[in-house]
């Protein structure tokens, strides 16, 4: 057990004013289950133990969706809990509920530090002030992950050079004429191919600041440089260079039993991988097109972040604040990053895993952090800010099959897309006004 | 001729056809079901590797063990309790207050039958997942979540039951409530005496249909329980799928599954006997 | 409606009410409250915490039936529904016919038949995409081997196969239990006087065993298209999410993404309205036309 010298402070200072009070019961819904679900709880009993002023019961509440839902509806009944985990794509929902939700910034008290928290992870969470809304929780970025025993097999030396998607296009045609089935599959695919390839090559997903500066903002992902990756995509998935194996992280499936040897999917990949995979595999940064950008700009996260409901007694307040704060310790951050694969959300978690030589002994886990902190983020790559985007994105993967399957070029399909998104992007306008 | 049932051929090649035609069936209709006896049975490197065995594996004890402890928010035992409770709640409920209803829209005649019988109808026809956040906020309006009121209720609200002792009433014969009436017997005599028993396997069939919806309901247990202790199996079951991108333990996953489905399958299987009588006699 | 009405009724008018009172108590707080508030909000765009709510009238039904892809729902989901019904009901009615005519080992048959009737539809969706997941899935693997390449994932045909078969394959085992019954329920001795006039077995079916069995069909028609309408979703939502493109993409489960994944409970409030009417049509026309054909 583990104590932080932070928590132990605030919570001497709370015990002094309500002693012999009852412990106060902080509830958090969460979305996690199985391994990720057990790291959790263990988190929650190690801040339970570590002071006795309050409870945190943590329930698991269903998959994202589901989690947010339940908050929503126990929100309208006045039955809300004092935490609430929502995805990446609901944080404009969120934000746009003012009566609902308590700004984190606001919940913390005056000590509360936002600098140490690294900016390309809380960004997305943060207003245009730059005040942190909520308090990033799990966090990832799509990285290059590769099956180098299928290169070899394919007579392609698997240390060679995949930074820039020219060379994974070459790599691609090597592997299908060196008769491989699947050269390369992808998960999350509007994540990966869209919303991150928009950030890492500083071109726009939405006007507005990707949505930032406002809600009457619109898609903008069917210019030049999106088609550009699309078509090419399109083409590698008509000559099956390109396996498309469902809208999720499906494609896990078939990169995991050793099927493909190329794979795009989130850094919080690794404990799977490294669970079920077989061959020697290893990370590569995500590639950028060259002849879209001369360096890649950051890419951005996915993952959930943790929102403080409205309408709870100061005591809880306390709480939420000890117990967020606790999240936020170097320790508990590192040791996250560590078990998960997801982003630590403070330099110093990061500084920490690097001095207890976690990164050697792991090679390739600090990909993801430095692809997200090499650069300071742009207007196009702070994140996305969208209204109803859990269901822009079915949207999208709509479109991109049409492409996938040849019945529509890409071109036509995110032109399609944008169109179709920005009725719901209006009709949220709507309803937030 | 007493021994005989079925629509007669049943000697030489047709008797085999028959079988060929069953097994043939059976295997389509039961794979899904062997296969995920397997998975419960075998390792996950197993599973996961392409192609996983079609035959059970020695990992039985482990998987099953393994499932029994490892409720995410609440152990097993207790998930299939209230799992148990719940459905059994809502079958019993259900009945009591179908056939009451159903007996007063088929024997009596009084103003708004008709509406209280579509209006009753038209329950079948809005999914409790439509209306969901309003529901949620009238069970919490009257404090009844993370309790078995609460999980019961708002499924009882539907005409299935209804409709199908309606079905029934209209084909007991006339003659029966003539005779009760010149008897000088009232209505509830005639329900009580008289049509409740004759609808004993009608109710036993009905009681196996609601107990198995009760069972396998998923979003309403889920949106309404925040307390572990009231978490149901089939939650459990959800429960341990992984949400992004974590992986799936399967054999746990499927072991439990198999788990969940014990006790509506004894449901079923021990009352077959009982349940095909029961709609035998309301079709005749 | 003739059939609604029996010759004998008792006379009283309290008593009824008060045995339908239960029923119209639980419906009317549990059922008509909560309905009414989801229709009353397809009037509105609402803010999804209920914090504030814009009134645009029949904004959200112009804003529905003006997208394409909206009507285009509608005949997915005609199929959706035609098929399941039809295979559940079909495989059912075969296996129960099958079943019928033994007169040993059909317990052992029965019992095996309706394992599925005992797994959660939210269980279902799971078990059928783990068998067909694409290249890993074991009968996908096993189909590789036999040359043939299934990608439900881009195949539109395929993928409304498996979502097809995923649903009706509990409803199976619900429907056999019905059918078996029916039959066995036909008294022998119709069945043996037609047989020793030398009526052909399909001849018999057609002509004795159908007619008798249509008070169960019709019930079990009513019930299927119903549950094909309306409780599929969960098994769309795990295996196809409404695609390849818009392939699977039924009525009800659009209901479910706007309102439960986008929060958009004004179109989803409409969408529910626009089911129910069309619910309620076919309802009434089964009932008059249908019905009055049902031999009792």
């Amino acid at each position: 057990m583990k104590h932080t010298i932070s928590i132990l402070a605030a919570s001497a200072v709370l015990a002094s004013s309500q002693a012999a009070m009852a412990q106060t019961e902080i509830e958090f819904w969460h979305a996690f289950t199985g391994r990720l679900g057990e790291l959790v709880a263990e988190q929650v009993e190690t801040f339970n133990s570590s002071q006795s002023d309050y409870t945190v019961v943590a329930t698991h509440k269903g998959n994202y969706s589901e989690t947010l839902n339940a908050g929503i509806a126990a929100f309208r009944a006045g039955e809300q809990p004092d935490i609430l985990m929502v995805f990446e794509v609901g944080t404009a929902t969120m934000m746009a509920a003012k009566g609902a939700i308590k700004p984190v910034y606001e919940v913390m008290d005056d000590g509360f530090d936002q600098s140490k928290y690294i900016g390309s992870v809380k960004g997305y969470y943060t207003s245009p002030d730059g005040d942190m809304l909520s308090l990033p929780f799990n966090s990832s970025t799509p990285v290059l992950w590769v099956n180098r025993d299928k290169l070899e097999e394919a007579g392609i030396n698997p240390d060679t050079d995949l930074s820039t998607w020219e060379q994974v296009g070459s790599v691609l045609d090597q592997l299908k004429d060196a008769g491989v089935d699947c050269p390369m599959t992808t998960a999350w695919q509007s994540w990966i191919h869209l919303e991150n390839f928009s950030a890492y090559h500083d071109v726009p997903f939405a006007t507005k600041s990707n949505g930032f500066d406002g809600t009457d903002t619109e898609l903008a992902f069917n210019s030049a440089a999106q088609v550009a990756h699309i078509s090419a995509m399109g083409e590698w998935a008509q000559d099956g260079k390109f396996i498309y194996a469902g809208r999720r992280n499906e494609g896990g499936a078939n990169f995991r039993a050793g099927e493909c040897a190329l794979f795009t999917e989130s850094s919080a990949g690794y404990a799977g991988i490294k669970a079920e995979a077989e061959f020697d595999f290893e990370v590569r940064p995500l590639p950028y097109w060259k002849a879209v950008a001369s360096e890649p700009q950051n890419t951005i996260i996915g993952g959930a972040s943790l929102w403080v409901m409205e309408g709870q007694s100061d005591e809880e307040y306390q709480g939420v604040a000890a117990f967020l704060d606790f999240l936020s310790s170097p320790e508990i951050q590192a040791k996250w990053h560590q078990d998960t694969g997801y982003l630590p959300i403070t330099s110093e978690a990061g500084d920490l895993t690097r001095s207890q030589g976690f990164y050697e002994a792991n090679p390739g886990t600090d990909i993801a952090v430095i692809q997200m902190t090499a650069k300071e983020p742009t207007a196009n790559s702070k994140g996305l800010r969208l209204g109803s985007f859990d269901q822009i994105r079915g949207i999208i993967d709509e479109e991109l099959e049409a492409v996938w399957a040849g019945d529509k070029d890409a071109q036509a399909a995110l032109d399609s897309a944008v169109e179709r998104g920005n009725a719901l992007l209006r009709r949220f306008e709507q309803a937030s006004r | 001729m007493a021994e005989q049932t079925g629509m007669v051929e049943k000697r030489g090649v047709g008797l085999w056809l028959t079988h060929l035609g069953l097994i043939i069936g059976v295997a389509f209709i039961f794979f899904p079901i062997w296969l995920a006896f397997v998975a419960s049975t075998v390792s996950q490197p197993e599973i996961v590797r392409p192609p996983m065995p079609l035959l059970p594996g020695d990992q039985f004890f482990e998987n099953y063990s393994k499932a029994l402890t490892a409720g995410i928010n609440a152990p097993v035992a207790l998930m299939l309790g209230n799992s148990l409770f719940m459905a059994l709640g809502i079958a019993i409920g259900k009945i009591a207050i179908s056939l009451l209803s159903a007996f007063a829209i088929v024997y009596f005649k009084f103003p708004g039958k008709k509406l209280f019988f579509w209006l009753i109808f038209l329950t079948l026809m809005l999914p409790v997942e439509v209306r969901i956040v309003p529901t949620y906020e009238v069970i919490a309006n009257f404090g009844m979540l993370n309790s078995y009121q609460g999980l019961i209720l708002p499924l009882i609200a539907s005409a299935t039951a209804t409709f199908l002792f309606r079905q029934f009433f209209m084909t007991v014969p006339d003659e029966l409530a003539e005779a009760a009436r010149v008897d000088g017997a009232g209505p509830m005599r005639f329900f009580f005496d008289i049509l409740l028993p004759m609808s004993r396997t009608n109710i036993a069939a009905l009681f196996v249909i609601l107990f198995i919806y009760g069972w396998n309901q998923y979003l309403w247990p889920l949106l309404i329980t925040t307390d572990p202790s009231m978490n149901t199996i089939v939650m459990g079951i959800k429960q341990m799928f992984p949400s992004g991108d974590d992986i799936a333990d399967w054999p746990v996953i499927m072991a439990t599954s198999i788990l969940a489905m014990v006790p509506p399958v004894i449901v079923v299987v021990g009352m077959q006997k009982l349940f095909i009588r029961g709609l035998v006699e309301s079709e005749k | 409606m003739g059939h609604m009405e029996k010759r004998v009724t008792f006379k009283g008018i309290w008593l009824p009410l008060l045995l339908v009172l239960p029923q119209i108590l639980i419906t009317a707080i549990f059922f008509f409250y909560p309905a009414g508030q989801a229709i009353w909000q397809s009037l509105f765009i609402p803010d999804p915490f209920g914090l504030s709510m814009q009134w645009v009238g029949l904004g959200n039904f112009e804003y529905l039936l003006s997208d394409r892809y909206y009507r285009a729902s509608f005949v997915t989901t005609a199929v959706f529904s035609i098929l399941v019904t039809v295979v559940s009901m079909g495989v059912a009615l075969y296996l129960a016919i099958l079943a019928d005519r033994l007169i040993k080992g059909s317990g052992t048959y029965r019992t095996l038949l309706i394992w599925p009737y005992a797994v959660a539809p939210a269980v279902a969706g799971v078990l059928w995409l783990f068998m067909f997941n694409t290249r890993v899935g074991v009968v996908t693997w096993y189909l590789g081997l036999l040359g043939y390449d299934w990608n439900h994932v881009l195949n539109e045909g395929e993928a409304m196969g498996l979502v097809v078969v995923a649903s009706a394959w509990g409803r199976i085992s619900y429907n056999f239990l019905f059918f078996l019954a029916g039959l066995q329920a036909i008294p022998r001795s119709v069945i043996e006087a037609a047989a020793i006039d030398g009526a052909h077995f399909w001849t018999r079916f057609r002509t004795i065993v159908f007619p008798l069995l249509s008070p169960t069909t019709f019930f079990l028609l009513v019930v299927n298209i119903i549950y094909a309408f309306f409780e599929t979703f969960g098994v769309i939502h795990t295996i196809t999410s409404g695609g390849p493109q818009q392939a699977t993409t039924i009525l009800v489960y659009k209901v479910y993404s706007d309102g439960f994944v986008g929060q958009d409970l004004g179109s989803s409030a409409a969408q529910s309205v626009i089911l129910l009417v069309i619910v309620s049509l076919l309802t009434v026309i089964q009932f008059k036309y249908i019905e009055r054909r049902v031999h009792y």
